[in-house]
């Protein structure tokens, strides 16, 4: 579980983020959601500790990230996964190379029993034949399953994914979510996505929390969304043709 | 406001320093890495320091050659000058210019192409100390920088002596008398510790511009364009200050 309090982040004069407070429940795919500039990818910066913010305080579990000395934020982030929206694999190493990395980096494991983790989690999402490949020779949506591979073969306990859905195909993009979604609840991890994605929302939207100009506006589970009538999440749904059609025959079938 | 914005940079390339001497990665991981630095950039720089030696350690030689004109100034200066020119310029000095171009701009498009995909923050969020795992590698693989700078000395020499002896401008015996004439061995302590520093720089400043740029591809190419410049500016000033520190 990640629990946030209170957290306010200012870039110069610009406060991106305005008292946001919520918690991330583990085993339930947690949805950050909001237009472009929203806050939500400052938020999740936040949440890694890649971003210190001004005021406010994150824990895990009951510990705060800000009163963790180094080795136990390094501990900490051991214990996380991230798939960034590009991937972000090292592209001078394999695909078999990138998923070991956090193997080879925390774990004193031979080489053999590291093989076998790393073919079992690219197994998991669906990936054979690609270990001597590099990055740049598979397709994006392979790009992001042996990003999701890389980021479980440590078996995290967070797992963190800014945008997975970017610049896929929906039949791919749903793929993602499925993986994501079953990922989370085979391990119990607690699991944070930040998206646009309308699909994604309803696919795999457990908990789902809408920022707005830096401030949380609304917090439910995809059965919630379309039930509401909190007019920042009308607004945010029903921005897309395809949802405002699907709203109007709601309304008209009563 | 320059002052104050050179300040900050300044400032921020001495916190990288510091940060790139702590929080070390693994060992085995760490061995692995320099060795793949030393590959790319010793290695990998040893085709086009040794093709330029050769030819300017000619150019040199042809050059000093058709200057003397005066019967009584013996042709041994030719040997004399070509030592003198590689030893304490060309190739400490201008060598490491060249390579600000090509092993600092690599240095600065690897990291900057890294930083713009996200890999610097996937290494941080793993909690791998980026700076330790990308900069100091580099830094170890740079301490055989000295090996790249003597081979570019032995071929120059070399050079200057084919196209000293093989154009006719002077004899196997009078060029290597030039050689060991008036030989002052604290020359070549002079060049190495200046290749030291030189080092130093070649491997730190690109990665500063690198390690911190912010945007996109073009920024990439602004970034390896100005650590082209910034290493090139710095490798010239120290050359300055070194060498009225030691000869003068």
């Amino acid at each position: 579980m990640i629990h946030v309090e209170n957290i306010h982040k200012s870039f110069g004069e610009h406060e991106v983020l305005k008292g946001i407070s919520t918690v991330f429940e583990r085993g339930r795919t947690n949805l950050i959601i909001g237009a472009s500039g929203s806050g939500k990818t400052v938020l999740l910066k936040c949440l890694l500790g890649l971003f210190q913010p001004d005021e406010g305080k994150i824990f895990y579990e009951d510990k705060s990230i800000h009163d963790m000395d180094d080795e136990e934020q390094r501990d900490l982030r051991e214990h996380i996964g991230m798939l960034f929206q590009g991937g972000a694999l090292f592209d001078s190493m394999t695909i078999e190379e990138n998923v070991m990395f956090p193997l080879r980096m925390f774990t004193n494991k031979k080489r053999g029993e590291m093989l076998d983790r790393v073919n079992e989690v690219l197994a998991r999402v669906n990936l054979e034949n690609v270990n001597s490949k590099f990055p740049a020779e598979i397709s994006g949506g392979m790009q992001k399953r042996v990003s999701i591979a890389r980021a479980i073969v440590n078996k995290p306990k967070y797992l963190f994914c800014d945008e997975p859905n970017s610049g896929l195909d929906p039949n791919t993009a749903t793929v993602i979510d499925n993986l994501i979604q079953e990922i989370t609840k085979e391990n119990n991890i607690t699991t944070v996505v930040v998206s646009h994605d309308m699909n994604s929302v309803m696919e795999i939207g457990e908990n789902i929390v809408l920022l707005k100009h830096g401030h949380l506006v609304w917090e439910g589970s995809n059965q919630d969304i379309f039930k509401t009538n909190n007019k920042d999440v009308t607004d945010f749904v029903y921005s897309s043709d395809l949802f405002k059609k699907i709203r109007e025959v709601q309304l008209k079938e009563g | 406001m320059i002052i104050v914005r050179a300040l900050k940079d300044v400032g921020s390339y001495f916190l990288m320093l510091k940060r790139v001497f702590s929080g070390f990665t693994k060992g085995s991981v760490l061995r692995e890495l320099i060795f793949k630095e030393i590959d790319d950039l010793i290695i990998g720089s040893l085709g086009i320091v040794s093709f330029i030696s050769f030819f300017v350690g000619g150019v040199i030689a042809i050059q000093t050659a058709l200057n003397l004109e005066n019967p009584l100034i013996p042709k041994s200066l030719i040997g004399f000058a070509t030592r003198q020119s590689m030893i304490l310029e060309f190739a400490p000095t201008f060598i490491s210019i060249i390579m600000a171009g090509k092993m600092g701009s690599f240095i600065t498009s690897s990291l900057g192409s890294m930083r713009v995909t996200e890999q610097i923050d996937a290494l941080d969020v793993m909690g791998i100390n980026s700076l330790n795992y990308l900069v100091f590698p580099k830094i170890i693989a740079l301490l055989f920088y000295p090996f790249v700078i003597a081979l570019s000395m032995f071929l120059g020499i070399f050079g200057g002596f084919l196209a000293g002896v093989y154009g006719g401008f002077t004899s196997p015996g009078e060029f290597v008398t030039g050689l060991q004439d008036s030989f002052e061995p604290f020359h070549l302590t002079y060049a190495f510790i200046k290749t030291f520093i030189f080092a130093f720089i070649l491997a730190t400043v690109p990665s500063w511009q690198g390690y911190f740029m912010k945007g996109g591809a073009l920024e990439v190419g602004k970034a390896s364009t100005n650590s082209f410049v910034w290493t090139s500016v710095l490798i010239i000033l120290t050359n300055y200050i070194v060498t009225t520190l030691l000869l003068s």
